[in-house]
C-alpha cells in the first residue's frame, strides 16, 4: 500500500490529519511556535519527515517569515502557533499580509471546544480578533471538517485577491479520530473571483489608451500577484507610455528603462508625480489608490481619464473616480488588450508621445536625485553603495519601516519583480528582518539584505538566534542614525522640532552580533563601506553591519500628507513649494 | 438617503458577525438589521436598512459580496411598484377610560390587532411599510406608549424577481 493509501483505511487524529492536509497542499515549510493546545501537532510532527518547522522567537516574527517566504515563492506561507497569547501575537502578521494581500494560512491553538466562552487559561477569541485583519477565517468545531476547511483555507488565501486566513484548531479536535479523506473538490458558492476581464471594457481600455496624449501606467502590486510584469512592460513599451510603480509594484517594470517612472506618492520621483498630475489618462493596474500616492485626492488626476484594473471590485471606485472599471486579473487582463493591439485596428500618434516623454525627460533632468557630497556618511551614500555592491547578484532586498525605505525604494533600481520585501499597507516596523528570514528560507542560494532602521531592527531583533539555529545567513544593514527617523522627520518639519521620543539608542550592535556567534562590523566612515560590504557578502552566516550615519538627513521629495501630488518639498533649502515646474 | 440591502448569506456561526464588523470597520451606517434562515436552513436571508450616498451604497454592496460567505447581495428597489417593505411592532399602550375606545379605533382603522389585554394595558400588533408604522406610533404616543418593540424592515422583490441562490 503507498502511503496515501494506508491514510485512507486507518482512522487518524485529527493532529495527524492536520499534516496529511498540508501535505496535500504540497507544503513543505512552516514557521512556528509551541504551546499548551497545539501540543498534539507538535507530537505528530516529531516524526514528520516531509515538513520542515521552523523554530521563531516570537509569533508574530513567524507570521512576518511565512510571508517573506510567500512573497518570493507565490505560494501560501504557512504558520504554527498555540492559542490564547501565541494567537494574539501573530495579529500584527495577519494583518501586514492583509493590507499587502500576501497569501498566508496561519493556524492556531485554541482551547477544547467544550471550553471555548469559559475564559479557559490560553483562550483568546482569535477569530473574533481577527474578523477584520484577514480574507476569512475558520473555528474548526468538528474533526469532520478539518479536511474541507484546510482545503478551503489554501484556495482562498492563494486566489483572488490573496491574502491570510486564520484557522483555530480547538485541541479536542486535534485528538478526535476519524477516517481521513482529503476532499478534491471545493464548494464556495459565495466566492467566485473574476479572473477574465470583459472583452468590450479591454478593448475600451485600449482604445482610450491609445487616443490619449499624455497617458501614464501605474503599476501596483496587483502586477506582482497575478505575474504580470511581463505583460504590463510588453503594454507599456508597444505603447510607448511611461510608467510609475507604487512602493508595492516596484520591480514590475524595469526602474533602469527610460520609461520607468519609478515609485511615486509621497516620497515619490519627482517626475512621476508630476506626469501622473499632468496626464490626460491614468492607466492603473493592481493598485487600490491609497492615500500615500494619490496625495489630495480631490485634485488627483483631476482631468484625467481614469481607467482601473483590479481583481478586487471593492478596489474600484473606492477612492478615485474610474471611468473604465475592469474587473479583473492583470495577467489576462492585459494578454487581451495585447491580443487586441496585435490586430493593427489600434494605432496612436507617435509625435505626440515623444513629446510628452520629452516633457517628462526634462522634468527628470531638472530634479535627478543627486548623491550628497558633504564627506560625512550620509544614510543615502551607504544606500547607493549596497546598491552598486549587489546589483549584479540578483539580490532580495528586505526592508522595515521609516527613512530607510524610501531610500531604498528610491535609490535601489529594482529590475525584477519579488525582488523588493517592505511593508507598505500596515506599515509595520520590525517586519523587515523576519520577512528576509523567510525570503532566505525560500530561496537558499540567493543573496538577502534586510536594510534596517534602528528603531525597526530593535523590534524583532530576537530572530537573530533564529537565523543561527538554522543558518539563514541574512545580511542585516542597520541604518543607525540615533532616530526613529521618519517620525522625527515630521517632527522636523510640523510640530516644530520638538523631538517628542523620537530620540532612540541602540546596543553595541557588532558586541551583540559576538553574543550570537555572528559577524558584526561597523562603518562609521564611508570609505569602509565597500570593505564591509564585500566581507558581509562573502561571510558564511549572518552579518549584522552597524552604519552609523548622519543622524538629520530627510527624505525628499516630500509630499505632505493630505497635499495635492504636486506640491512637493525638494530639499532642506529649497522653496517650500514647487508648483509644476 | 435610505437603501435597504437584501443579503443571502450561508448560514454559519459568525456571519453575522462577518456582516456588522464590515459596517463597524468601514464607518458604515446600520438603521436595521434582521436575519433568519430561509427556506432552505443551509442559508439566511438578511435585510439591512442603511443610509448613504449612491458610492458608499456601491461601496457597501461590493464589500458584503467580498465575504466569502455571502451568496448573493441586492440593493432593492426603492419605487413601491417594484418592492414591498414591512415591519413588525408589538406596542403596550396605556388603555384607561377613554383611550380605550380610542386605542380600539385607531387600531380598527390600522387594522392593527390586540394581542393582550389587561386593565391598564392593550398590547398592539402591527405589520405595515415603514410610513404605515411611523403614523400608527405617531397616533399612539399622545395616549401613552409604554414600550415598543419593531423588528426593523423586511423587504421582497414583487412578481417575478427572485433573490435566491440559482438565478
Amino acid at each position: 500500500m503507498t502511503t496515501e493509501q494506508i491514510a485512507k483505511a486507518e482512522k487518524m487524529n485529527g493532529a495527524r490529519m492536520f499534516l496529511e492536509c498540508l501535505k496535500q497542499e504540497g507544503v513543505d515549510t512552516i514557521f512556528g511556535y509551541p504551546g499548551g493546545v497545539i501540543l498534539h501537532i507538535y507530537d505528530e510532527l516529531y516524526s514528520c519527515d516531509y515538513i520542515k518547522h521552523y523554530l521563531v522567537r516570537h509569533e508574530q516574527a513567524a507570521v512576518h517569515a511565512a510571508e517573506g517566504y510567500a512573497r518570493v515563492t507565490g505560494k501560501p506561507g504557512v504558520v504554527l502557533v498555540t492559542s490564547g497569547p501565541g494567537a494574539c501575537n501573530t495579529v500584527t502578521g495577519i494583518a501586514n499580509a492583509y493590507y499587502d494581500s500576501y497569501p498566508l494560512v496561519v493556524f492556531t491553538g485554541q482551547v477544547d471546544s467544550k471550553l471555548i466562552g469559559n475564559d479557559a487559561f490560553q483562550e483568546a477569541d482569535i477569530v473574533g480578533i481577527t474578523r477584520t485583519c484577514c480574507k476569512h477565517n475558520y473555528l474548526v468545531k468538528n474533526i469532520g471538517d478539518l479536511p474541507r476547511v484546510i482545503k478551503e483555507s489554501f484556495h482562498i488565501a492563494k486566489t483572488g485577491k490573496p491574502g491570510p486566513v486564520v484557522v483555530s484548531l480547538p485541541k479536542d479536535v486535534l485528538t478526535a479520530k476519524m477516517d481521513f479523506e482529503y476532499p478534491d473538490k471545493i464548494s464556495l458558492p459565495g466566492y467566485n473571483p473574476t479572473y477574465e476581464g470583459h472583452p468590450i471594457q479591454c478593448r475600451r481600455a485600449l482604445k482610450l489608451l491609445c487616443e490619449a496624449q499624455r497617458p501614464v501606467i501605474i503599476s501596483g502590486g496587483g502586477v506582482i500577484h497575478s505575474e504580470a510584469s511581463a505583460e504590463i512592460t510588453e503594454l507599456a513599451r508597444k505603447l510607448n507610455i511611461p510608467i510609475a510603480t507604487t512602493l508595492m509594484g516596484i520591480g514590475t517594470y524595469p526602474q533602469d528603462d527610460e520609461l520607468s517612472l519609478g515609485m511615486l506618492g509621497m516620497h515619490g520621483n519627482y517626475w512621476a508625480n508630476l506626469a501622473v498630475s499632468n496626464c490626460d489618462v491614468l492607466f492603473a493596474v493592481g493598485t487600490r489608490f491609497n492615500d500615500r500616492i494619490t496625495g489630495y485626492l480631490k485634485s488627483f488626476c483631476k482631468n484625467a481619464k481614469v481607467i482601473h484594473v483590479d481583481i478586487d471590485p471593492c478596489s474600484i471606485s473606492k477612492n478615485v473616480h474610474v471611468d473604465i472599471p475592469v474587473v479583473g486579473d492583470a495577467k489576462n487582463v492585459i494578454n487581451l488588450m495585447l491580443k487586441e493591439y496585435s490586430t493593427e485596428k489600434y494605432s496612436y500618434n507617435e509625435a505626440m508621445r515623444r513629446v510628452w516623454i520629452q516633457e517628462i525627460l526634462a522634468w527628470k533632468e531638472k530634479r535627478a536625485l543627486r548623491a550628497i557630497e558633504n564627506g560625512k556618511m550620509s544614510p543615502q551614500t551607504v544606500i547607493e553603495h549596497i546598491y552598486q555592491k549587489t546589483k549584479d547578484k540578483d539580490a532580495i532586498i528586505a526592508t522595515e519601516v521609516g527613512q530607510h525605505q524610501m531610500w531604498t525604494a528610491q535609490l535601489y533600481k529594482f529590475t525584477k519583480p519579488r525582488q523588493l520585501i517592505t511593508s507598505g499597507g500596515l506599515g509595520t516596523m520590525g517586519f523587515g528582518f523576519p520577512a528576509a528570514m523567510g525570503a532566505q528560507i525560500a530561496a537558499p542560494d540567493r543573496l538577502v539584505f534586510n536594510i534596517a532602521g534602528d528603531g525597526s531592527i530593535q523590534m524583532n531583533i530576537q530572530e537573530l538566534m533564529t537565523c543561527v539555529d538554522y543558518k539563514i545567513p541574512v545580511k542585516i544593514a542597520v541604518i543607525n542614525n540615533g532616530y526613529l527617523g521618519m517620525v522625527r522627520q515630521w517632527q522636523e518639519k510640523l510640530f516644530d522640532k520638538h523631538y517628542s521620543q523620537t530620540h532612540i539608542t541602540s546596543p553595541d550592535y557588532v558586541k551583540l552580533a559576538e553574543a550570537y556567534g555572528i559577524l558584526g562590523i561597523r562603518i562609521t566612515e564611508e570609505s569602509q563601506i565597500d570593505e564591509a560590504l564585500d566581507k558581509a557578502i562573502n561571510y558564511d552566516g549572518p552579518v549584522i553591519m552597524d552604519f552609523v550615519v548622519e543622524p538629520f538627513e530627510m527624505v525628499y521629495p516630500w509630499v505632505l500628507a493630505g497635499k495635492p501630488l504636486n506640491e512637493v518639498i525638494l530639499s532642506n533649502n529649497a522653496p517650500e513649494f514647487r508648483m509644476g515646474d | 438617503m435610505k437603501h435597504t440591502i437584501s443579503v443571502l448569506v450561508k448560514n454559519e456561526p459568525g456571519i453575522l458577525s462577518c456582516v456588522c464588523d464590515l459596517f463597524s470597520s468601514r464607518g458604515f451606517n446600520i438603521e436595521s438589521l434582521t436575519v433568519a434562515s430561509t427556506i432552505d436552513n443551509v442559508f439566511s436571508r438578511i435585510t439591512i436598512v442603511t443610509t448613504g450616498d449612491d458610492v458608499v451604497i456601491e461601496q457597501i454592496c461590493k464589500q458584503l459580496n467580498r465575504l466569502i460567505n455571502t451568496i448573493k447581495v441586492v440593493e432593492l428597489p426603492k419605487s413601491a411598484d417594484k418592492c414591498i417593505d414591512r415591519e413588525l411592532i408589538l406596542c403596550k399602550v396605556t388603555a384607561k377610560d377613554d383611550a380605550r375606545s380610542e386605542i380600539l379605533r385607531i387600531s380598527e382603522i390600522f387594522g392593527a390587532k390586540i394581542i393582550d389585554v389587561s386593565p391598564d394595558i392593550y398590547t398592539l400588533e402591527y405589520s405595515g411599510d415603514n410610513r404605515q408604522v411611523m403614523a400608527l406610533i405617531a397616533l399612539l404616543k399622545p395616549l401613552g406608549i409604554k414600550e415598543i418593540v419593531r423588528s426593523g424592515m423586511v423587504a421582497i422583490t414583487r412578481e417575478n424577481q427572485f433573490i435566491n441562490l440559482h438565478k
